[in-house]
């Protein structure tokens, strides 16, 4: 008895304690791996297989479409006017974001006094819910109520009452007008999730050590020459990391666009359609969950080629 | 001793078999406070006839109801008797959602001579796949101060009087709306008004009786088109969007006063009558000069999903419950509780309730109004949206739109009978 415990505890202790750390780390990193491959991938590889059949209840009745649906979606011009609508979102509100957000960091970075203050008010919006948000901005852009109009028949009276006419503006149809709607969405968006973007850029900033902007100065380097050559490089991994997630993000734009036009959603005339609410129409108000499986996987295809040419375009190693 | 083990004995058989007979269902239907409270008080009366049976009612908000169904039945779990739009029936039972009600149970002939004649929109092929407790019809509320301050006494009766009425009562300040004399609201029920009851009115039935084509996109319709959307583009009574937000036209009617007429169904009563603090009042919708009357119906039915077909107990148990909440007491209770209007014949032949001054104008509707057989509601409704939107947004030719409106909803009609 005594012998055998001996020699099992010899046997334990030829792994190393490193190795059995190790061991131990991997065995906790798997229970989010499984977690992750059970609710993210398994389910991806799912909505493929979903795609290729036309939707029953019973399994036993979905009948196989081959590439139907995919072929389908070559015909569909909702589809691609939200196609068409989600890049411009995109093309939007990524630069709008990154460039407001970078700049409000640095502004931020450079106050001592209520920075934390501040911070917190520019992170607010992100931590609204988006059908408040789409609330409060819906009654702004109202034609006949809403504050913004308010705001330009007042400064048109102002200047026309001194005679300067073309200073004056007219009211904005902003969300009735199929011209405008997009636009209109995409600034609440751009506010929304600014916030995000200040925290990450002003974590950025602090990271990037102080003696670096000193020993430029010393050497007599303008400010531009400091953000150019300091700020910029060393920022570079945060701003990948900004630029890949506010990407996707507006990717899959959904939530506030489904709620600031939320009796006609998507419109007017699909002019704020997104891939995301359309997926989402097309399983839920019209049951056609094989075809909507089919838009996944465009929008599951369309997040990763953008992302892979973005990490491919900007991620450079900078090192002082 | 003896006798007390007799009694554990006795009493655990007792017990046993009564576990054993009980029957569970799972009833759902979208989270609206009324509707709830009256279910509950059906449920209560349902259990305590049938004590074998206990029904357990579950809610989801009407915004993601529909998604809630799809996810849960084909996961094995979900209602037993659900509650649907029946302008969803034929995409839910495309994709096995809902079955047709066993005849063992439910006499089509017996259904067909005792329900209002909309309820026939239950059916696909001849089969019921459900029922409706209640039905809905559209009226035109008005505020009734409003009307007298400009010097009418009585609401519309024709669409010239509505159209004056409506330009008396709209107040524009500079470029802008203060208060108009009709809630616009495409998205609300509009559509249906246009879809449904303009077209007869100016003499076109909008599909075939079979539902299989569209008809609308003629010389009437395109006349009953130009109508509607001369409203906002030449006589200026109102605009789309006026009031922001998920009802707002009827929200500018109730709450905040500064629209004077909206149409809108008789599941609004209730609404209106919490909220609104002045005059108001119901009338039948207005007439052309030929006096055509036309409404739109519709219902929400009670219908099983596959789910109730599992075995015959859950069968028997749900199509029992389902044939309750279809009786005429479980209706009277519905009308006090809800607000809905019955949907039996016998019920709406009612003098004192056709005499009513709120529910009068839907009751006496009721005997014309259509459902339409619509193959996808929500498509089907985006598409005369759009027709609507690309005229008063966009300015575009009414023909053209109109023309538009018909090819795309032929296209879906053509998609489902595939």
């Amino acid at each position: 008895m005594q012998q055998s415990l001996d020699k099992s505890k010899a046997g334990a202790s030829r792994i190393s304690l490193a190795t059995r750390e190790a061991i131990w780390a991997y065995i906790f990193l798997a229970i989010p791996l499984i977690f992750f491959l059970f609710l993210r991938i398994w389910p991806a590889i799912q909505s493929f297989y979903l795609s290729l059949f036309s939707w029953h209840v019973d399994p036993a009745k979905r009948e196989f479409q081959g590439l139907g649906y995919y072929l389908e979606m070559l015909r569909e011009p909702r589809l691609h006017r939200a196609l068409l609508n989600t890049l411009l979102y995109t093309v939007i509100i990524v630069p709008a974001q990154l460039a407001l957000g970078l700049g409000i960091a640095m502004l931020l970075n450079t106050i001592t006094r209520l920075r934390s203050l501040f911070r917190a008010i520019y992170f607010a919006p992100y931590v609204t819910p988006a059908a408040a948000v789409a609330w409060v901005w819906g009654w702004m852009y109202s034609v006949n109520f809403g504050i913004i109009n308010t705001f330009l028949i007042d400064w048109s009276i102002f200047w026309e009452d001194r005679g300067i006419t073309w200073l004056t503006i007219d009211p904005q149809p902003f969300l009735t007008s199929p011209k405008q709607a997009l636009f209109a969405v995409a600034v609440v968006v751009i506010w929304q999730n600014l916030g995000f973007q200040v925290i990450i850029f002003l974590a950025g900033l602090q990271g990037i050590p102080r003696m670096y902007y000193e020993a430029a100065r010393i050497d007599g380097a303008s400010s531009w020459a400091l953000f150019r050559n300091i700020t910029l490089p060393l920022l570079n991994p945060v701003f990948v990391f900004s630029l890949v997630i506010s990407t996707i993000a507006s990717l899959q734009l959904f939530d506030q666009v489904v709620n600031i036009n939320f009796t006609d959603q998507g419109g007017p005339l699909n002019s704020t359609l997104t891939i995301a609410l359309y997926m989402y129409q097309e399983a839920f108000s019209r049951f056609r969950l094989g075809y909507a499986a089919a838009v996944t996987v465009l929008l599951f295809s369309l997040i990763l080629i953008v992302t892979l040419i973005q990490l491919k375009l900007t991620s450079r190693r900078v090192d002082y | 001793m003896k006798s007390a083990i007799k009694f554990l004995l006795a009493a655990s058989l007792f017990l046993g078999l009564s576990l054993a007979q009980e029957v569970t269902i799972t009833y759902w239907q979208y989270d609206f406070a009324a509707r709830v409270d009256a279910m509950s008080q059906l449920i209560e009366q349902f259990e305590a006839e049938n004590p074998g049976i206990k029904v357990v009612q579950e809610t989801f908000p009407y915004d993601n109801y529909q998604e809630q169904v799809a996810a849960s039945l084909p996961a094995g779990t979900g209602p037993d008797v659900v509650q649907f739009f029946y302008g969803w029936l034929p995409t839910w039972e495309r994709s096995g959602y809902i079955q047709a009600l066993p005849e063992q149970y439910f006499d089509t002939a017996t259904l067909d001579a005792e329900f209002v004649p909309m309820v026939q929109a239950a059916k696909l092929n001849g089969a019921y796949y459900g029922l409706p407790t209640a039905v809905r019809s559209l009226a035109l509320f008005y505020n009734a101060d409003k009307l007298a301050e400009a010097g009418y006494d009585n609401p519309p009766a024709t669409w010239d009087e509505f159209l004056e009425i409506a330009k008396a009562l709209t107040v524009k300040r500079g470029p802008r709306f203060e208060q108009i004399g009709y809630g616009i609201a495409p998205t609300g029920q509009d559509h249906h008004l246009l879809r449904e009851i303009l077209t007869r009115q100016f003499g076109t039935a909008p599909y075939s009786d079979d539902g299989t084509e569209v008809l609308y996109d003629n010389e009437a319709g395109l006349e009953a088109f130009k109508f509607y959307t001369s409203w906002v583009t030449e006589h200026e009574i109102g605009v789309p969007e006026f009031v922001p937000g998920n009802s707002g036209y009827r929200d500018g009617y109730s709450t905040q006063q500064n629209i004077a007429m909206i149409i809108d169904g008789s599941f609004a009563i209730g609404g209106i009558r919490n909220n609104a603090e002045f005059n108001w009042g119901v009338a039948e919708i207005p007439t052309l000069d030929n006096g055509v009357k036309a409404n739109f119906g519709s219902f929400w039915m009670n219908g099983l999903s596959p789910n109730a077909f599992e075995d015959e107990a859950t069968l028997e148990a749900s199509a029992k419950f389902l044939e309750f909440v279809t009786r005429p007491e479980a209706m009277k209770l519905w009308l006090d509780v809800v607000g809905e209007v019955p949907a039996r014949l016998s019920l709406i032949d009612d003098p004192e309730l056709a005499s009513d001054p709120v529910f009068g104008p839907f009751i006496t509707s009721l005997g014309y109004a259509v459902a339409t057989k619509f193959v996808d509601e929500s498509a089907q409704r985006d598409v005369i949206v759009n027709a609507i939107n690309r005229v008063v947004l966009e300015g575009a030719d009414p023909a053209a739109s109109w023309s538009q409106a018909a090819e795309e909803d032929q296209a879906l009609l053509d998609q489902y009978a595939q």
